[in-house]
């Protein structure tokens, strides 16, 4: 009872609250709520299904990229580039997960194929004048344009990526309680007694890939069009691949809330971290580091497992 | 063949002998601990920043500097594996992958924080050394980093075979409980094993010091390349490392010589990627396949 008030409470101040923010804390409150939408998508793939991804990249990049070529070759709103980006990297992440599970990858070779995966992306895209090569690609947003995916303020954008999490949030919430969701944690759990039990184990782990693939390239249009520039390092680069599944492992792979939570508690850290140490390039991803490292250490269930383990020990 | 295409095989294979070296390291800590070490790159650059100091600050020549920086590395292994690693010996196997992870990000952005990231140079004296064969000119510091990394990798081969903690370090690899039941002190030897291929990662950084630049990312590209070569070689397999490293060596720089641009390191992806899928025991077989 007192979790969903303290919940409802949390959605009215989310809701209410940012228009009376000064600006820099408003832009981390963006930040807080664009991590928490990749480490959404990605949980459902790495969480729920237990394939481990380490380029997840691959996917946030091809959203990125697409809907950045359809806007500045074609004039393509970027809210359908979005849309497009999403059944591309939906594309590519079948045909990844159909070779990988098909030769059966599993654990850390499926993290080295992904990982590997995007690299070549990147490597490509670096290399082609098409696209920009390494210079990148400039989104114009000198106009605000809402039909073009351009506002004038921080704050619209803040409530597109808060509709995003939100949606991601609803998606994961039904996909837990849905039929696919226990088959991909019973096929996390047991690949092989799952299939024994009649559950198609490469089906559904295509269907998460499918999903989270697809949620994490809209991510890629939002970071295009919040930032106004792309280029292969940032969006193909093993960065974001990192710091999209982070939020999931700190707050609690395979829950409906954990992104979110972990979210929540490591963006500030890392934004207040990188603005203390101005001229310190390198100091808030090292505390990145640190709680991974520690995160692992003693929490290995996330900030959710703590949640877990008090209430046990509360007896209920 | 062409002067190119000569020069390519030997850069290539001069190149790939440094690669074998650094996957050595690697596939000895993927034996004994069955973890995939992401922060293999990232000792490398500190034993490659460890060198560069003491030429700064010392004069010490980076060949004599192996001999300070191989014992300090190893005593460095092992405390990062008592540390860091040993706790979570049980812990999921991603979760174990993400410590490495996380060390490495650790690691590189100390590096960034105490050293910057500007590219630093050794300027040693005998950098410009080099003479020619054929068409190809052979650069002398290439040929030693090579030459010595192919000599401690064999010299680790045999200390493998022939001494009492090889043998265990590789009983353990073999046969985790066998190792246990006739009375190895595992803990010791998994500490020993990540000490000893984190010295092996540090003089292989140390050795390209003389033609290699040192930046706190240095090691992020030789760390995928050692990930290339054993798989290629089969995890844990010590000769598979050596030639997966020599054939990783030669498709780098035949694809620099004969494709446009970075696309060089796509080749390198593509083998890494059809080793996967197809043959993910290795061309030689490892010690684990699928």
């Amino acid at each position: 009872m007192a979790a969903r008030v303290l919940g409802a409470l949390a959605v009215i101040a989310l809701l209410v609250a940012p228009p009376l923010l000064p600006k820099y804390p408003l832009e981390i409150l963006i930040s807080v709520l664009f991590f928490a939408y990749l480490g959404l998508a990605w949980n459902i793939l790495g969480g729920y299904a237990g394939q481990f991804s380490f380029g997840h990249a691959a996917f946030f990049g091809i959203g990125a990229y697409t809907s950045t070529l359809l806007l500045l070759r074609g004039g393509v709103t970027p809210w359908l580039g979005m849309l497009a980006g999403g059944v591309l990297a939906a594309g590519f992440g079948l045909f990844e997960g159909y070779l990988s599970f098909r030769y059966g990858l599993r654990g850390p070779y499926f993290s080295l194929v992904t990982l590997a995966f995007a690299e070549m992306l990147r490597v490509v895209s670096v290399n082609a004048k098409a696209v920009g090569a390494s210079i990148g690609l400039v989104i114009p947003t000198g106009i605000a344009a809402p039909a073009m995916f351009v506002f004038a303020g921080k704050l619209s954008y803040y409530y597109v990526i808060l509709a995003m999490t939100a949606a991601a949030l609803v998606i994961t919430r039904a996909l837990a309680r849905s039929r696919l969701g226990y088959a991909l944690i019973a096929v996390r759990e047991n690949e092989d007694a799952a299939e024994a039990a009649g559950v198609n184990a490469l089906g559904v782990k295509l269907a998460a890939m499918a999903l989270s693939s697809f949620l994490t390239a809209f991510g890629g249009t939002f970071y295009a069009q919040y930032f106004a520039y792309i280029d292969p390092t940032i969006t193909f680069g093993p960065a974001i691949s990192i710091q999209g599944l982070l939020p999931a492992i700190v707050g609690g792979a395979g829950t409906v809330l954990g992104p979110l939570l972990g979210s929540f508690v490591l963006t500030p850290i890392s934004e207040l971290t990188r603005a203390a140490l101005r001229g310190r390039a390198g100091a808030d991803i090292m505390l990145y580091g640190l709680i991974l490292i520690l995160v692992i250490s003693f929490l290995p269930q996330g900030l959710m497992g703590l949640r877990r383990a008090a209430r046990r020990a509360s007896g209920r | 063949m062409s002067g190119l295409l000569l020069q390519a095989v030997v850069s290539g294979l001069l190149l790939g002998g440094v690669y074998g070296l650094v996957a050595s390291g690697l596939t000895l800590i993927f034996g004994v601990l069955r973890i995939i070490n992401f922060a293999h790159g990232a000792v490398m650059m500190l034993g490659m920043y460890a060198s560069y100091w003491l030429w700064v600050g010392l004069g010490v020549d980076p060949y004599v500097s192996v001999l300070v920086t191989a014992p300090l590395f190893f005593l460095l292994g092992m405390g990062i594996q008592r540390l860091v690693i040993e706790p979570n010996r049980d812990a999921a196997e991603h979760n174990q992958l993400l410590l490495t992870l996380g060390l490495a990000l650790f690691l590189e952005n100390l590096a960034l924080v105490l050293w910057h990231g500007d590219f630093r140079t050794l300027r040693v004296p005998y950098a410009n050394a080099s003479f020619v064969i054929g068409d190809a000119l052979v650069e002398v510091s290439r040929l030693v980093a090579a030459g010595g990394a192919v000599l401690i990798a064999l010299a680790l081969f045999v200390f493998l075979r022939r001494t009492d903690v090889g043998k265990a370090i590789r009983a353990l690899s073999e046969e985790r409980e066998g190792a246990m039941l006739v009375g190895i002190d595992v803990a010791r030897i998994r500490a020993v094993a990540f000490g000893i291929g984190s010295a092996c990662v540090a003089v292989a950084g140390a050795l390209i010091t003389p033609f290699f630049y040192v930046a706190p990312d240095v090691g992020e590209s030789f760390n995928i390349m050692a990930f290339v070569v054993v798989v290629l070689g089969g995890m844990g397999n010590f000769i598979g490392a050596l030639v997966g490293g020599l054939i990783v060596g030669l498709a780098e720089s035949l694809g620099a010589a004969l494709l446009p641009g970075s696309l060089k390191q796509l080749v390198v992806f593509v083998i890494f990627v059809l080793v996967l899928l197809f043959r993910p025991e290795g061309l030689f077989g490892g010690a684990r396949g699928r």
